[in-house]
């Protein structure tokens, strides 16, 4: 267990050190301050019209869209790097196991974003302080939670695509396609019922954070996530491993 | 403290080592010599945990190196090839990763110790991506040896360095071979002459000599081991084999073969060719046995390699091969 943390203390350093995650941070934040001034400006003008308030829905929509975007950037380099420079094999030959070595990464690369996400919460918080009595805090709170549910098993997929590649920019754009897909996948419209339907159906990985985004906490959601996060680092450790045989 | 038995891997269709048998003990710097290709780090690998032979067995410091994986490369240092370092981490906090890694009570204090070691205690605090060759390389061999491990195995260790550098690396060298045991491979006959205390010699994947430096130094300046084939009568063949000049030994194994080794330095087969024709017997067959250690260095050095000396698998008699000149036009 130890090594887990050795390693994942250091991928999260190291993201405060590349340039990478700045950037990312940096137009994460921007992009999300943009729309949740759109977001309220609309709100406004509909307050004219109805008596609600915005919810925090204007700052989650974005977010997660925006999550979904800048996974493959996070992800990229964790095994990718490592292969590239040769330094996988000094991992692979001190006395970790290759799925510490896996789970170490992606426990590093979920750190750094939930750090993003804690920086995000400013836009809640002001949207808080704007309106009476308050937004919906158990929203929040599921919107956030799902949202870490969804996190995980994203860098997750990120971490299985980066140690297939030796080059930071094929993993990128290999997971962005995939996050994609996932987010696209439905059964087409003329389909009437099935198993592969349903296989269709249940596999969306957008559609299982809408509960979340209403608030309500389904266990079916959760343990969705918690399976394709325990898939991607299963895959990823197999993989790690066969390295050894090449 | 490393035991390699029948040690075989295949990378798929292609058999990069075969068969291997050898030994190392503690306090003994073992060198492999070697060719690229020839099997070198695909041995180390082996022998550090990374992965796994095909077949055959290796144990290191008693624990076999695919049952025990973890233990085996808990008493391994090694160094790879390219000496791979993170460019973004100070020296210090790349080798306190590495002891961390390895579960150091006082990590601080020992990478501390083994900078000294490797002198670059005032290079500590620099990005590795700003050192030198040179300095990556003793970086790496401190990273070898943070957690004080029994073996040590380290791929071309001197590789790149420019002479002075290559002085200051086989000092640690011998330094830490005195407590353990340490693997080393080279392509430089002078260097495993100098460092070990033994010497592999390894060429596409098979071990062709192991000896000392000091055997094989003897051996370098190329005498040959030949085999001659008589047919019919051999009274007195032996005799006349031994008064050729240049003759150092002669064996017989069966009536009409006979192998006979030269001095050092002489090429005596048209001699004794000459010599058995002249005296009337059927020449059949004049070749020699192995390639001469000295074929082998030739091979290995660093400058362009020639072809070995020994292609013909028979003497050809003069006349046959104007004949066939003569054809051919």
């Amino acid at each position: 267990m130890r090594n887990i943390w050795t390693i994942a203390r250091r991928e999260y350093k190291l993201y405060f050190i590349s340039p990478v995650a700045y950037v990312v941070l940096f137009f994460f934040l921007v992009i999300l301050g943009w729309f949740f001034y759109q977001g309220l400006g609309s709100a406004i003008q509909q307050s004219y019209y109805q008596q609600s308030a915005p919810g925090v829905e204007i700052v989650i929509s974005p977010l997660v869209t925006l999550i979904l975007f800048t996974m493959p950037a996070i992800t990229m380099r964790l095994l990718a790097e490592e292969q590239r420079t040769g330094t996988l094999e000094l991992l692979l030959t001190a006395p970790v196991r290759d799925w510490e070595v896996v789970v170490g990464k992606w426990l590093g690369g979920f750190l750094f974003i939930l750090t993003m996400l804690a920086i995000t919460w400013v836009f809640p918080i002001v949207l808080n302080q704007l309106e009476k009595p308050g937004i919906d805090q158990g929203v929040l709170l599921s919107g956030y939670l799902g949202l870490a549910f969804m996190v995980a098993s994203l860098l997750a997929i990120g971490v299985v695509i980066s140690s297939l590649f030796a080059n930071q920019i094929a993993a990128f754009f290999v997971s962005l396609a995939v996050v994609l897909l996932l987010w696209f996948i439905r059964p087409p419209d003329s389909a009437t019922g099935g198993l592969w339907n349903d296989i269709l159906t249940n596999i969306n990985f957008v559609d299982h954070y809408l509960n979340f985004y209403r608030g309500i906490i389904d266990l079916k959601d959760i343990f969705y996530y918690l399976s394709l996060t325990a898939l991607g680092l299963y895959i990823g450790t197999v993989i790690v491993e066969a390295r050894r045989w090449r | 403290m490393i035991r390699v038995e029948g040690l075989t891997k295949d990378y798929g269709a292609r058999r990069a080592i075969e068969n291997l048998n050898f030994n190392a003990e503690k306090g003994e710097i073992l060198g492999f010599l070697g060719p690229n290709g020839a099997g070198k780090t695909t041995t180390m690998r082996i022998l550090c945990g990374y992965m796994p032979p095909t077949s055959g067995k290796a144990e290191v410091s008693g624990f076999d190196v695919v049952e025990q994986s973890l233990e085996v490369r808990r008493r391994v240092g090694y160094l790879p090839e390219t000496v791979p370092l993170y460019p973004d981490m100070t020296v210090f906090e790349y080798l306190k990763y590495m002891g961390d890694l390895r579960h150091l009570k006082n990590v601080e204090d020992r990478v501390d110790e083994v900078l000294e070691m490797v002198s670059m205690t005032d290079r500590a605090d620099g990005y590795i991506s700003a050192l030198s060759k040179g300095l990556r390389q003793r970086v790496g061999i401190a990273q070898a040896l943070i957690h004080e491990p029994e073996v040590l195995i380290l791929d071309e260790p001197t590789l790149g360095l420019d002479p002075a550098q290559i002085i200051e690396a086989r000092n640690i060298i011998r330094e830490i071979g005195r407590e353990r045991t340490v693997l080393l491979s080279t392509h430089i006959l002078s260097e495993a002459q100098q460092l070990c205390n033994r010497v592999l010699i390894i060429n596409k994947g098979h071990i062709v000599v192991e000896d000392t430096p000091e055997h094989l130094q003897s051996h370098l300046a190329g005498s040959q081991k030949v085999l001659l084939k008589v047919n019919g009568d051999t009274d007195g063949l032996e005799t006349l084999v031994r008064n050729v000049p240049g003759i150092s030994q002669v064996t017989v194994h069966t009536v009409g073969e006979i192998e006979f080794e030269t001095v050092p330095g002489r090429d005596v087969r048209p001699d004794v060719a000459r010599a058995v024709v002249e005296a009337g017997f059927d020449l059949l067959e004049l070749h020699p046995i192995s390639l001469s250690l000295e074929d082998i260095f030739i091979e290995l050095t660093r400058e362009e390699p020639e072809p070995p000396a020994i292609s013909d698998a028979s003497l050809n008699l003069g006349e046959e091969q104007d004949d066939l000149d003569e054809v051919e036009d």
